[in-house]
């Protein structure tokens, strides 16, 4: 974990130089930074504590106060289930069920084998399409509960195929 | 700023004269280019007919036009919302000299078919063209009430030019509004907003004028002020703001410098949220080419006019809707409100004085300074002015993105523009105003959408998100979610929000479980008032709308789940919520 640490705090130092002329740019860091890492590492926070010289606690806070941000890796495959009100009233929580049940975690949750991460999101912004679920970017529209078994296994093949 | 020589200026200047002239130069040259296709196809690739693949549509509209030898003669364009989402992929067919044709649910093998049986026949025959009766079922009328009631002004051209075409946004009089602005006095600008009536699109409909003479009455502090933009869309089903920073990120910049000029604003923010890549994208873009054509930065256009703009990313909070929390977010600090006065025009980001507009409203700014203040206030109801754009989403056949002239009635906007019911069933309720707002009962489709007719019935106009509900929806879960939504996204900071957010869905679920009584609602009606009343910022003072608005028009829902809704309702419910006003006034 030791070159982990090192390699993590290198490169956000180099995300930072840009960030440390303008004000008020922490949450444009962290935005950069959790696109670098999938989340923002306790070790980069650290690097911008040091640069941008911000108290840890308030780093801290800004991060634990937006939904957008995270804290702990997410799995391999990110399963984005919307549960805006149009979807929502087109039974988005009946999907949510259905995918909490096909992969045995909660929402918010990685599976055991790092594999998936399910997360619900409000308002993707294609209510035209709802319910919607967006998995690592692709979109899928009008889904059902008898779907979710479905994308789950047309991942776990893409996911095999790619060695992971 | 640094301080410039006299001498340097006049360069500057003289250098924005030329740019100027270039910029002009730009359109004419697109028009130029433009002349010699014979046929467009119109693709959108917004947000939802982009989920629905209209990225390899486009490549099979391309790739079938080389195959055909016809790349040089027909402009395939990638455009923003079309506004009819629930039919997308839409492509939009126009041969010069022909009525457009607009395809639905184009996949990529249908755009095949209609370059080979619309689009060749077409440009290679003469007379009329017959496509296939499959081509024929995939046509969808552009007579359509949907299409024909709307009136398109921030909507425009969306769905009719490539937004990332600063020439063709040029050619259809971009940044004249601008243009015409810097040749006036910043108080004659500020007159003509002031005249037009536009008001805040955001929700609170605040008159734009009266806010920018406001901010243009406050001086600079350390020789700043600011324009902010706030496109933290947060109200869940609704997409305006993406769709028109995506489709129209050079209409909202034009809108905000026309803004920054009248007020004497320094420099502009972009606050937009961070699950919008596409208006990031686009809005990055514009923000690019208007500096590499001069149109931001110093002595714009040859004048003593200075402007820069940057954007800040939301995070996910729906607090940061309101200005005071939007401010807070973009100093890099956790979204929290903070009580007015002092308002941001006199003290705002960063301690400046700021003035903080709503996407929609920033679009309309440029197309009133060409037209001027009669053409848009003709548009409207005596006191709401212009058009508004709605989503239009939930249970209606026709889900999308509209533009309507403002005092459009809720039956016109469900039925003729909606379609009606997706489902076919009798409709129930529209809700406006997302988790601020409350539903609008079938018993009311003959009222206007305005601003003030709106909240006379205990709803909001808000950003614009109308969500239409059938008869299986249950108003009772609706409310629940709503009120869900905004106690999860309180910030903390007051306890009514806080406190009473939470005590009130608790209360709501008790009833939606079937275990409430009388006594329930009527703690709910109290809770909700108190929340009202002293609630810090526009979050937590509309939270209970959803939930109090349901109760007024369909008690019968709540009577039904509760244990003792047969019996008949005590008086108590009026004097507790009596006693509870008295004890809440400020």
């Amino acid at each position: 974990m030791a070159e982990d640490k090192t390699k993590i705090q290198e490169d956000t130092r180099k995300i930072l130089v840009k960030w440390k002329t303008k004000r008020g740019s922490l949450i444009m860091a962290l935005h950069e930074i959790q696109g670098a890492f999938g989340y923002v590492p306790w070790d980069a926070m650290e690097v911008v504590a040091e640069e941008l010289k911000i108290p840890m606690a308030q780093i801290y806070s800004v991060l634990t106060f937006y939904n957008y941000f995270k804290l702990t890796a997410p799995g391999k495959v990110v399963i984005s289930i919307c549960d805006g009100t149009a979807c929502h009233i087109k039974g988005g929580q009946s999907v949510i069920e259905a995918f909490e049940k096909e992969l045995g975690v909660p929402a918010g949750t990685t599976t055991e084998d790092g594999l998936f991460y399910i997360q619900i999101v409000r308002c993707l912004g294609c209510c035209g399409l709802a319910p919607v679920v967006v998995v690592n970017g692709k979109t899928y529209g009008r889904v059902t509960p008898l779907d979710a078994p479905k994308i789950v296994a047309e991942w776990r093949e893409t996911m095999a195929k790619e060695g992971v | 700023m640094v301080e410039l020589s006299q001498e340097q200026i006049e360069k500057l200047k003289a250098l924005g004269r030329t740019q100027k002239e270039n910029l002009i130069k730009l359109g004419e040259e697109f028009k130029e280019k433009v002349k010699n296709y014979k046929a467009s196809i119109y693709t959108c690739n917004a947000t939802s007919c982009h989920s629905g693949g209209a990225a390899s549509v486009l490549d099979a509209f391309r790739e079938s036009l080389t195959a055909a030898g016809l790349e040089a003669d027909v402009r395939v364009v990638c455009t923003g919302c079309m506004g009819l989402c629930a039919s997308g992929p839409l492509a939009r067919v126009e041969i010069k000299g022909k009525k457009a044709v607009l395809y639905q649910h184009v996949t990529p093998d249908m755009a095949r078919v209609i370059v080979s049986e619309h689009v060749v026949p077409a440009l290679k025959t003469e007379g009329e063209v017959k496509t296939s009766d499959y081509l024929k079922k995939q046509e969808l009328s552009l007579d359509l009430p949907f299409f024909t009631k709307q009136r398109k002004i921030v909507l425009r051209l969306l769905g009719h030019s490539d937004p990332e075409d600063l020439g063709e946004y040029i050619a259809n009089g971009g940044y004249q509004g601008l243009m015409k602005a810097l040749t006036m006095k910043p108080e004659e600008v500020l007159e003509i907003i002031k005249k037009s009536g536009l008001r805040g699109r955001g929700g609170g409909g605040f008159p734009t004028g009266t806010k920018w003479e406001m901010l243009s009455k406050s001086p600079l502090v350390d020789g700043e002020k600011f324009m902010i933009c706030n496109g933290d869309e947060g109200d869940p089903g609704a997409y305006m703001d993406s769709c028109i920073l995506g489709g129209g990120s050079h209409a909202v910049l034009e809108g905000m410098m026309i803004g920054a000029y009248a007020t004497g604003a320094t420099s502009g923010w972009f606050y937009i949220r961070a699950e919008y890549p596409l208006a990031i994208q686009r809005m990055e873009l514009a923000i690019k080419q208007a500096k590499r054509y001069g149109i931001l930065g110093r002595n714009i256009f040859g004048t003593d006019f200075n402007f820069m703009a940057d954007i800040r990313y939301g995070a996910g909070a729906f607090v940061c809707g309101e200005e005071t929390a939007l401010m807070s977010s973009v100093e890099g600090k956790r979204g929290t409100p903070r009580p007015r006065p002092p308002f941001p025009t006199q003290k705002g980001l960063f301690d400046k004085p700021t003035a903080i507009n709503n996407v929609e409203t920033l679009a309309n700014v440029g197309p009133i300074m060409v037209n001027g203040p009669e053409w848009f206030s003709e548009v409207g109801t005596a006191t709401s002015k212009g058009t508004k754009v709605f989503a239009i989403t939930g249970k209606v056949k026709h889900s999308g993105l509209v533009e309507v002239p403002m005092g459009t009635t809720v039956g016109e906007m469900v039925n003729d523009i909606g379609g009606g019911t997706s489902s076919g069933k009798p409709f129930k309720a529209v809700q406006t105003g997302g988790p601020s707002g409350g539903v609008i009962p079938a018993s009311e489709l003959h009222m206007p959408l305005c601003y003030e007719e709106l909240k006379k019935i205990g709803s909001m106009m808000g950003s614009g998100g109308m969500i239409v509900m059938d008869q299986d929806d249950s108003m009772v879960e609706i409310a629940k979610f709503y009120l869900g939504f905004t106690v999860d996204e309180s910030c903390g900071k007051c306890a009514p929000c806080r406190i009473g957010g939470y005590q009130m869905l608790q209360l709501m679920k008790k009833i939606a479980d079937g275990k409430g009584t009388k006594a329930d609602v009527a703690k709910i009606k109290e809770i909700g008032n108190a929340m009202k009343k002293a609630s810090l910022c526009g979050l937590g003072q509309t939270a209970p709308n959803p939930v109090l608005s349901t109760m007024k028009f369909f008690k019968n829902e709540y009577d039904a789940l509760l244990i003792d809704g047969n019996e008949p309702d005590e008086e108590n419910t009026e004097k507790q919520v009596k006693a509870c006003n008295i004890n809440t006034k400020k």
